[in-house]
């Protein structure tokens, strides 16, 4: 028989028990500050290597703020809990990471702690930078403390109760965070694998296209499926592609270094940064991850290679005319009118529009992608040569627009209309972005002209 | 046969409904300012304003208009009596082969009346998609500077009231 003072003593030493695997969970130490190391200390070998590594890591893209200084943060990334701020990575001392040791980067990076020893956010999508390896986090490291220091305190994020807690983290961290999840496959090139290792890893391309659960991390059983980011659809880029003409490496080492391609189109939204950031790197960075990611795409089936094949066939021999408006009258006028002259006239990207039945916007599955680029159009690329495409927010109304996106739907791809438009209309233009990149990170450091 | 509003003035125009704004005014309506550059709407030297917006007229087709008010340049001053936007750019020069400027007036002008102080930034992206090949862009951004401070001084109200006609917002039935 437990005398009660017995029951009470395994309460506490399983409370006890508790509290210490929560504090094993939950906390982590701060690491010490360091002297901020000078610039001339690091190897400039190092700091080029770690350049072309944020490049691939597309860094500025969060943590420079249009038209502010490179790395200094602010950047609001909207989650459906609420607006993260990013953070300040120049070498400041007092608001950056001027402080921090390599040990305290390589943490945060692998581990999402910061030198204070908190819990990040997985906005900071340490889920895939888990991969990096220690080589490259000190080229990475070299690079940033390289900077030009900036002054910019971080901005209060605004998260709602529970999300503003940052232990939860931790929580988070058990159920999602996999360290380890690149492994070198010995089956195949090393080109592969490089490609698998920057993807899966720095390059992060799975933050954008691939789904996330109800508790903002990564759908892995579906990996590249597509997604919705900042008011654009990052389309599947497995299996599942809409583009009208299957991808290859040769075709995506070649979208992904220009920032166009005939047979697919001209990126836009957020990935314009990723591949002017792109633009920049070796190009065998630039081949690996196409080569990888022509893996993940799979090799189309007989019956899309052969569609395919038709469409390049017939794209640049389009007549000028409207096909049949098959009931959508103001449609067929207004792609006549407007986009005919362009997407028909028997001229490829750039000097022309793109054939409309190769665009994968027309084929993706809503319209907001192809509601964005008809609002904003596509503005020129500063400094590269790029494809124009003006936009027709202050002379089309949503109706207008609408007729005419499901008049493309109809006429240029094999899919089932599309639900709603006018209504995916109307929120494209209320949150209308040119979705222009930022200017190049640090061009001093640039190797172009 | 359509009716089509220009500075303040209804045009029957008859042409194909596609027809783009640009052919009309230039080739029926003999208004020349808007320029053809490229056709595709790519360089802005046909930028007109309608409805308080500019817009490139030679992407504009027609059945886009009904029921809109159109402004030229022509429709906010002339040689004799210049609307600010335009002495603003003959007081800093900022024409050198002058392609683009009526273009680059237009849109400046849209700008101002939305926003009359504009900063340099603001300026720059506004008229970035308007081409010029000579290179006057300093003087384009003083000029439309100037333009916004010449219209805040009574004296220097534009022309006719096109403009404020211009800027009411307008939509398609």
């Amino acid at each position: 028989m437990a005398s009660p003072r017995m029951i009470g003593n395994i309460i506490a030493i399983a409370a006890i028990a508790v509290a210490i695997a929560a504090i094993a969970v939950v906390w982590r130490p701060a690491i010490a500050t360091i002297d901020p190391p000078a610039p001339q200390s690091f190897d400039s070998a190092l700091v080029k290597r770690g350049r072309d590594l944020a490049a691939i890591g597309n860094c500025s893209s969060c943590h420079t703020l249009r038209g502010e200084k490179d790395f200094a943060g602010g950047v609001a990334v909207p989650t459906p809990f609420g607006t993260v701020y990013s953070s300040n990575i120049t070498p400041d001392p007092e608001t950056g990471i001027g402080r921090w040791s390599e040990a305290a980067f390589r943490r945060a990076m692998q581990s999402g702690i910061d030198r204070d020893g908190r819990h990040l956010y997985p906005t900071f999508p340490y889920d895939h930078f888990t991969n990096v390896s220690d080589q490259d986090n000190r080229a990475l490291y070299a690079y940033l403390m390289t900077r030009q220091p900036a002054h910019a305190p971080a901005r209060e994020n605004q998260l709602s109760f529970p999300f503003n807690q940052r232990v939860l983290v931790a929580g988070w961290k058990l159920l999602f965070l996999r360290h380890g999840t690149y492994q070198v496959d010995p089956e195949q090139s090393a080109e592969w694998n490089h490609g698998a290792y920057l993807v899966e890893g720095l390059a992060h391309c799975g933050s954008c296209h691939t789904p996330r659960n109800a508790l903002g991390a990564e759908k892995a059983r579906v990996p590249f499926a597509g997604a919705d980011v900042d008011n654009w659809h990052a389309y599947a880029i497995n299996n599942q592609s809409p583009a009208p003409v299957p991808w290859n490496a040769e075709a995506l080492f070649e979208y992904l270094r220009r920032g166009w391609h005939s047979e697919h189109g001209v990126a836009r939204g957020p990935m314009a940064e990723v591949v002017r950031n792109l633009s920049e790197v070796p190009a065998s960075d630039v081949r690996a991850i196409a080569t990888y990611m022509a893996d993940m795409f799979g090799a189309p089936t007989a019956e899309r290679k052969r569609r395919g094949d038709e469409l390049l066939a017939q794209a640049g021999s389009r007549s000028p005319q409207a096909p049949p408006a098959n009931g959508n009258a103001a449609g067929a006028s207004l792609y006549a009118a407007t986009c005919a002259p362009c997407h028909a006239a028997g001229r490829a990207p750039p000097y022309g529009g793109i054939d409309l039945a190769l665009s994968t916007a027309l084929s993706a599955p809503d319209a907001r992608n192809a509601a964005n680029i008809v609002l904003s159009g596509i503005r020129p690329e500063q400094g590269e040569a790029s494809p124009i495409m003006p936009g027709f927010a202050d002379s089309m109304s949503d109706d207008q627009i609408a007729a005419l996106l499901n008049y493309l739907r109809a006429q240029f791809s094999h899919r089932p209309p599309w639900t709603d438009v006018t209504g995916t209309v109307r929120d494209a233009r209320r949150t209308q972005t040119v979705s222009l990149p930022n200017p190049p990170a640090d061009t001093t450091q640039r190797d172009k002209p | 046969m359509m009716t089509l509003k220009v500075n303040g003035q209804d045009h029957q125009v008859d042409a194909d409904p596609d027809t783009p704004l640009l052919y009309v005014l230039r080739d029926d309506l003999k208004l020349n300012a808007a320029k053809f550059g490229c056709g595709l709407g790519q360089c802005g030297s046909c930028t007109v304003i309608v409805d308080g917006k500019a817009v490139l007229s030679c992407v504009t087709p027609l059945l886009l208009l009904e029921g809109k008010k159109v402004t030229t340049l022509e429709g906010l001053g002339s040689i004799e009596a210049p609307a600010p936007i335009q002495r603003a750019f003959i007081e800093e020069q900022a024409a050198q082969c002058g392609y683009c400027i009526a273009g680059m007036m237009m849109r400046a002008q849209a700008l101002l009346q939305r926003n009359p102080k504009p900063t340099d930034e603001q300026i720059r992206a506004e008229l970035e998609i308007n081409l010029c090949r000579c290179g006057t862009h300093m003087r384009i951004l003083r000029a439309v500077h100037r333009a916004g401070r010449l219209m805040q001084t009574a004296d220097a109200s534009p022309a006719k009231g096109s403009i404020q006609e211009g800027s009411i917002q307008g939509s398609m039935p």
